[in-house]
């Protein structure tokens, strides 16, 4: 046994470890549900003999092995059946290729987000067979009982063994479908994350920094894939503005009040730099679009110098390749700071007659935000109150209801 | 999103239920738990309870510190609350799906509640 680790570092070492050591398993055996399994009694192993004896010289083969030989125990209890022990033990775990599983994790990936799973079931999968994460970390991280997680992985895991599918790289034609999947499961993660503010939340593991690392690795993985590299910068973009999203009171800031003097610069000119360099050599794509947009308003030193004709711009594209009711709305509030306010409303009046808009907060929340650039502060009040009324979340709602309120300091109504 | 599913009770629908067999009622029984399982199996099911009578109720008024306890005002009461489902679905559409399974659908009691979250936010 090699030398004593400090438990954190231990943690941090098996989380990074995981998902290698799974793909080592599954390049090998091939049973995702069972290889899974397996290396999760392998790392729980290392959790409580790691800190006490020392972190192996190998490591990442330590695990291998137990998680191997595990699996073999499981495979063989599972099906007693003579033939199949007899090929369990022809096939013996200490063959396994150690040099190739740095690689795995893409295959793996993709494996978490198979399309016959549910986004819910992607989302844990991913964080656990992926991110390393436990059961219970997960829920906690999801706001959810742990029994509600465990019964999602292992579903997931009983989907994946029927669909049959394989622990390998879709070919060619597949991958960019697939690859979207796993993009868009990052995504989740992350926006996951970005809702944890306050008290309730305030031990919710860190989604962020696991969705941003995951990501890091496919980027590596991936470097020429724009929009890899697209939802990178958008992470990296989004989660610089994050020390100044909460005021002192807990409550959410946005992003026109925000001190920005609060942002990471570094993370700003990281994303910055990744997204220039992606729209100059990739084809485009949404994430680098969002990128894009969020880039313009980290770049801005104060809130009225967003260039707001760049941003109408973007929006136009996105329009084109991405449209959605969100894009509808943020494209009209750009429309509004670049033409002014009435040119705004007049597009919103026809925009909310698509059905996918109508009974939307959220228009009357631009509305409502319209109608103050244009000084009708009376009926900008009327519709922060129905916005706030009609919205789901509880930041948001806080937010509508004190512009209502500083509209109408008098009005108790 | 979270979506609490409320079952309500009503003289009608307890009529329904005593008029039942042993045979019913045990069927009825069964479906109840098909559709809790089912909501087991598809991830969706966070929390599932049915509750107390209501003349069982208390209800509780803090006074300077003081909590002052008194029956609830429910015995009286002919319609209640008598159950929930708490699920995590992605569309109200999907919430709405389940409750139409709840047998007490059939007779107007089942509400469908969408629940107040932390995200969102993209003002």
């Amino acid at each position: 046994m090699g030398h004593l680790s400090a438990p954190n570092d231990i943690e941090d070492l098996l989380r990074t470890l995981s998902p290698q050591v799974l793909g080592a398993l599954v390049r090998r055996f091939d049973d995702f549900d069972i290889c899974e399994d397996a290396v999760q009694e392998a790392l729980l192993a290392a959790a409580t003999q790691w800190p006490r004896e020392g972190v192996p010289a190998n490591p990442r083969g330590w695990l291998t092995v137990v998680a191997s030989r595990r699996r073999t125990e499981m495979w063989r209890s599972e099906s007693a059946r003579r033939r199949r022990e007899e090929a369990a033990f022809a096939s013996a775990p200490a063959d396994i290729e150690l040099g190739a599983v740095l690689d795995d994790s893409l295959e793996l990936l993709l494996l978490c987000c198979h399309p016959s799973l549910t986004p819910v079931s992607q989302v844990a999968l991913t964080l656990r067979a992926v991110g390393g994460l436990t059961t219970a970390e997960i829920a906690r991280a999801l706001l959810v009982p742990e029994a509600t997680v465990a019964q999602r992985i292992s579903r997931a895991k009983q989907r994946i063994k029927a669909s049959g599918a394989r622990f390998r790289l879709p070919p060619e034609a597949e991958r960019s479908e697939c690859l979207a999947a796993v993009l868009h499961v990052l995504y989740l993660v992350f926006n996951e994350g970005s809702t944890a503010s306050s008290g309730a939340t305030l031990h919710r593991v860190d989604l962020i920094a696991e969705a941003i690392r995951l990501m890091r690795q496919l980027h590596d993985r991936l470097p020429e894939d724009g929009e890899v590299s697209g939802l990178l910068a958008l992470m990296l973009l989004t989660d610089a503005r994050r020390p100044a999203r909460v005021s002192d009171d807990g409550a959410l800031v946005p992003l026109a009040e925000q001190d920005r003097g609060l942002w990471d610069a570094q993370t700003i000119a990281e994303g910055a730099a990744l997204i220039t360099h992606t729209l100059a050599t990739a084809p485009v794509g949404p994430y680098q679009l969002q990128a894009a947009l969020a880039a313009v308003h980290d770049e801005a030193p104060r809130a009225e110098d967003t260039d707001w004709q760049q941003i109408l711009g973007l929006y136009e594209l996105v329009r084109t390749i991405a449209p959605g009711p969100m894009v509808t709305l943020n494209r009209i509030v750009a429309v509004a700071m670049v033409r002014g306010p009435d040119a705004g409303l007049r597009e919103l009046a026809t925009a909310e007659r698509d059905p996918a808009l109508t009974g939307n907060h959220r228009v009357d929340a631009v509305r409502a935000h319209l109608l103050e650039m244009s000084g009708d502060l009376p009926a900008a009040r009327d519709h922060y109150r129905l916005a706030a009324q009609r919205t789901l979340s509880i930041p948001e709602q806080r937010y509508l209801a004190a512009r209502a309120t500083r509209l109408a300091p008098d009005d108790h109504a | 999103m979270k979506y609490l599913i409320l079952i309500y009770s009503n003289p009608q629908s307890r009529e329904i239920w005593n008029s039942f067999s042993r045979d019913q009622r045990a069927a009825g029984l069964r479906d109840y738990a098909a559709l809790h399982e089912s909501m087991v199996a598809s991830g969706e099911l966070i929390v599932s309870e049915a509750l107390a009578d209501p003349s069982l109720a208390k209800r509780v008024t803090s006074h300077e510190g003081q909590a002052l306890v008194t029956d609830g005002p429910y015995a009286e009461v002919k319609e209640y609350l008598a159950g929930f489902f708490l699920l995590e679905c992605p569309s109200m559409e999907r919430a709405i799906e389940q409750a139409a399974r709840i047998p007490e659908a059939a007779f107007g009691l089942v509400e469908v509640r969408a629940i107040m979250a932390l995200d969102g936010w993209d003002i």
